[in-house]
């Protein structure tokens, strides 16, 4: 029997969503736990052996120098690094910071602000270290959390489509709840989630993230032509992945 | 006057008729699909009776629109075609081919996936779709390589057609010689009659299993009445199509113009989400994936609806050929309308106006082939 793969979880600033995903994962996780060798994942163990690893998930984004300096010690430590989540990939809700001054935050939230040192801006991890795959959703998804995981163990690209969430909601048999009037961002967004939101007759709201190519200037004026103003469209971009270059231009276009 | 009855004189029956035959079909072991009211929209789905039909309902349609509204009466096929096709139960968007496993040596065991246990019964198939069907029948069915589910569910289905008696906005299969009225590949075929105080409809039989079907339920005899009424339905339908397609002379007209301004134009409005092709009734294309369980025990091939509009469609070592919304757009809209005719000699295209509909920013490609035209000329 060769010797397993060795595994590492990591968490930068987030919310241990995308890290639940994967204790999530059921009867696949006893797989999982016969396939690799849990080395390090604080949030399931507190057992943590030293690297290098093979596979390193990362969640979260990068908000503090520590975080910056720990990130290039935790590329440095692994074969693989694979950003799990919105917050790993673009910076997440709180890259909200990136369109405002973070000291305003600061004072408003803490009594005592002079404790907080934090960076000017929330980034994701590929702005700091090469990221050999990035896993997108707010949370990741269970099912493709899994594909990514089995093909790197197979040495195999993973099968995960970057095309928008259309595509899942029309094999799914949804009807297209923005022909029926209301502003939808799936025609944008990347396909992952299984098109829920849609199949229980509300909009998708992006958190999976810009897809492939995405046309947001044309959905904007759909959106407009069915009621959406100037604030609600900058808004719903602004929320999961807001820091993502093509919904950060959109949004931006929308500021004044 | 109808044509030749080869099969049997045409019939007239009843609504309590109509719920007999749907009976009759579930007792023949058959899975009956038909069109049902969800989620805001006509869609098809198993039915067990005439009740699940969405009597007394239509659609108003336009690009990018679909409401439903009451009628006035109570037609159980008083609408147009909705957001699903047949090609959802024909070509299913998501099976397995097959699957794989380690047996208890070290060999590999295959399974290529069952055929579906029950045949399908279609109830409400428009000529559109019957046109459409007879299309994938060239795709998946006639050719070098006929896909083995699509034929094992292909071969067994039984169809009631429907004439259609409301045209939506979106209809033009006038143009695309696909329409109103079902002249073949169908089991039987209804036009739905509706007077003061009389619901009727009036069935034509197009095979033997028709014919032995249309026995097993109380029928009689068509009078002249009843077919001159269903001649003045279908007429009204031709000449209510909302859009027009000329066709003369389009094949040359889109293979001609590859750099055509107008495909910057669409580019700048087509989201490249993919749903005109999943909605098109005649859009075959799938994916392969390939995938397998950490512990490296079983895999599996599953079969996906795919789209030209993908980067990943036309991937390539180096990269997507069609890498831009522009070239993409065209592609679908010269395969669908002109390429089409030179592989399977025949349009893609039979004017159902799904693509239309559904397309979330309204892309009319009815518009889109006539600003073509308008700006070239026919090349003669």
């Amino acid at each position: 029997m060769a010797k397993l793969s060795r595994l590492a979880v990591w968490k930068f600033a987030s919310c241990d969503g995308c890290q639940l995903t994967l204790l999530d994962c059921e009867d696949d996780l006893l797989d999982l736990a016969g396939a690799v060798d849990v080395a390090y994942f604080p949030e399931a163990s507190s057992k943590m052996a030293q690297g290098p690893y093979d596979l390193s998930l990362v969640e979260g984004s990068i908000t503090t120098a520590h975080d910056a300096e720990q990130i290039r010690d935790i590329r440095a430590q692994s074969k693989h690094l694979v950003t799990i989540g919105a917050c790993a990939t673009s910076g997440g809700i709180q890259a909200l910071r990136n369109f405002a001054d973070v000291s305003d935050f600061v004072a408003a939230v803490y009594a005592r602000p002079d404790y907080i040192d934090t960076l000017e801006t929330s980034t994701p991890i590929s702005a700091h270290v090469t990221v050999d795959f990035e896993l997108q959703g707010c949370p990741i998804d269970k099912r493709q959390l899994l594909e990514v995981i089995g093909a790197f163990l197979a040495g195999r690209k993973p099968v995960i489509p970057q095309y928008s969430v259309c595509f899942e909601c029309k094999r799914r048999g949804n009807t297209c709840v923005m022909v029926l009037g209301e502003p939808c961002l799936g025609p944008v967004t990347q396909a992952g989630c299984g098109a829920i939101c849609p199949a229980y007759r509300r909009a998708c709201y992006g958190c999976f993230g810009p897809m492939e190519a995405p046309n947001i200037p044309a959905l904007s004026e759909q959106w407009r032509q069915l009621g959406a103003g100037k604030r609600q469209i900058r808004d719903v971009l602004r929320t999961f992945y807001g820091w993502s270059d093509p919904f950060r231009r959109e949004s931006e276009a929308h500021d004044h | 006057m109808m044509e030749e009855a080869k099969h049997g004189p045409p019939a007239l029956i009843g609504p309590d008729d109509l719920e007999l035959l749907i009976q009759a079909l579930t007792h023949s072991g058959r899975q009956v699909v038909g069109p049902v009211l969800r989620d805001e929209a006509i869609v098809y789905d198993h039915i067990d009776s005439i009740a699940d039909l969405p009597a007394g309902w239509t659609d108003r349609q336009a690009p990018g629109h679909y409401t439903l509204e009451p009628r006035a009466d109570a037609a159980v096929f008083g609408y147009a075609v909705g957001p699903h096709s047949w090609k959802r139960f024909l070509h299913p968007p998501v099976q397995t081919v097959w699957s794989a496993s380690r047996d208890a040596g070290d060999g590999l065991g295959f399974d290529l996936a069952p055929d579906p246990a029950r045949p399908y019964a279609f109830v409400g198939v428009r000529a559109c779709e019957l046109r459409a069907i007879e299309i994938q029948d060239k795709v998946l069915r006639d050719g070098a390589t006929p896909d083995r589910a699509y034929v094992a569910r292909r071969d067994r289905v039984f169809i009631v057609a429907v004439n259609c008696s409301q045209p939506a906005e979106t209809c033009f299969c006038v143009s695309m010689d696909a329409g109103p009225r079902a002249k073949t590949g169908f089991d039987l075929a209804l036009t739905e009659l509706l007077d003061d105080d009389l619901h009727q409809f009036l069935v034509e039989i197009g095979s033997e299993a028709g014919a032995q079907m249309l026995a097993g339920i109380p029928h009689r005899q068509a009078d002249e009445t009843a077919l001159s009424q269903a001649n003045a339905v279908l007429e009204r339908t031709s000449a209510g199509m909302g859009r027009r397609m000329e066709t003369d002379g389009i094949k040359e007209l889109l293979q001609n113009n590859p750099d055509h301004p107008r495909w910057d134009d669409v580019a700048n409005r087509c989201l490249s989400c993919g749903n005109c092709t999943m909605v098109c009734p005649t859009c075959f294309c799938t994916t392969a994936e390939d995938t397998g369980d950490l512990a490296n025990r079983t895999a599996e091939r599953v079969q996906k609806w795919d789209s030209c509009f993908s980067l990943d469609f036309s991937y390539i070592r180096g990269g997507s050929v069609r890498s831009s919304t522009r070239s993409r757009y065209r592609q679908w809209l010269t395969h669908k309308l002109a390429n089409w005719i030179d592989q399977f000699g025949t349009s893609g295209c039979v004017g159902c106006g799904r693509c239309m509909t559904w397309c979330p920013v309204g892309i009319d490609l009815t518009e889109e082939a006539r600003a073509i035209r308008a700006e070239t000329g026919v090349p003669k």
